[in-house]
């Protein structure tokens, strides 16, 4: 039990800590000031919730370990975050595109998570959504704005669209610790989110004049460890004053 | 990088309710939507409000500075305008 709750905690957290990293590292580097803040805000929104997964999971764990060293100190193959959220910020399109992406799953995630017997977990998803539901807003407004722009706008839109589709399957996959925590009632049921989600996002995706990809090939294996090739990069990034200076504090 | 900018904004913020809207800034945006979404980021990250107003600067009509004298000057011998004699209350806050 304690160790699936650790591993279905980090499933979630995970996501969030990395999908911050990709939008932090726009910091300084957004296609405009206003835009630039807004990313830097979801970041930043994101961050703080990784912190209460992680140190609810440090507590979990309950051998000495930090949330510090939790979201620093893992190997490649320990995180269990989706490929989706570990792709590139190709460009603006693509960042909110996966943002989007990522968006609708989440915000229908915590509405699930906050009913979890687990009341730290179910507190932590009440927190969280007015924050996801304003990342959703912001993301499908670029999403219609983009797609429904200018005719190199919106092919970027698509392109996208197109490019980041074999990732959202993964989104409702159900680890062995998953499935635990769904029968304990402390876990949501994914696969029960997948009929509303595309529907959602094909909403969005219709109203931006965007073709619903229609690829039936999809990508696997964050929640077992099993990244693609941008997510060395991303932990270096990630993970680079820790391991140069250990415990280093700021 | 478009070579044209989105056009300016005013943004008005209202901290707190009973107060009235600040002048807080202006920011780019393609439109009022986006210019209150990023209002929003811009100026509330911090707590800052309750309310937001955009207005495209363009529809804001400004004095001009080098009229300053003409109409401004003639009130700065006329002290008996200011309700200067009155001692205020404590209670009366935001005067």
């Amino acid at each position: 039990m304690k160790d699936n709750l650790y591993k279905y905690i980090l499933g979630i957290a995970d996501n969030s800590l990395i999908l911050g990293q990709r939008m932090g590292s726009l910091t300084g580097h957004g296609p405009s000031l206003e835009t630039d803040i807004a990313c830097t805000n979801i970041s930043l929104d994101l961050f703080g919730q990784v912190r209460s997964y992680y140190q609810y999971a440090a507590k979990i764990a309950g051998d000495g370990r930090t949330e510090d060293d939790i979201a620093m100190l893992r190997k490649e193959r320990e995180y269990v975050n989706v490929l989706l959220v570990e792709q590139p910020n190709t460009d603006f399109a693509y960042t909110m595109a996966r943002q989007f992406l990522f968006d609708v799953y989440h915000l229908l995630l915590l509405n699930e998570l906050q009913k979890s017997k687990d009341l730290t977990l179910s507190a932590i998803a009440s927190k969280s959504i007015k924050e996801v539901s304003y990342h959703q807003r912001f993301s499908s407004d670029w999403i219609k704005r983009l797609g429904d722009g200018t005719d190199l706008s919106h092919q970027k839109m698509q392109d996208a669209i197109d490019a980041l589709w074999a990732y959202t399957d993964e989104l409702f996959h159900q680890t062995q610790a998953d499935k635990v925590m769904v029968k304990e009632g402390v876990g949501v049921d994914v696969t029960k989110l997948k009929e509303t989600y595309y529907k959602q996002v094909n909403e969005v995706l219709e109203e931006a004049t965007l073709n619903i990809p229609e690829s039936k090939y999809f990508q696997k294996g964050g929640k077992e460890g099993i990244h693609t090739e941008h997510m060395g990069y991303l932990l270096s990034d990630l993970q680079y004053m820790q391991r140069t200076y250990p415990n280093m504090e700021w | 990088m478009a070579t044209k900018n989105w056009p300016l904004w005013e943004v008005f913020v209202r901290s707190k309710n009973g107060l009235e809207h600040r002048h807080f800034g202006s920011l780019h945006a393609a439109d009022a939507e986006m210019a209150l979404e990023n209002a929003r980021d811009v100026y509330t990250r911090r707590n800052e409000g309750v309310s937001i107003w955009v207005v495209e600067s363009k529809h804001i009509t400004a004095s001009n500075p080098e009229h300053n004298g003409e109409l401004f000057e003639p009130a700065q011998d006329k002290v008996y305008r200011h309700p200067t004699f009155y001692d205020l209350p404590d209670e009366v806050k935001h005067m």
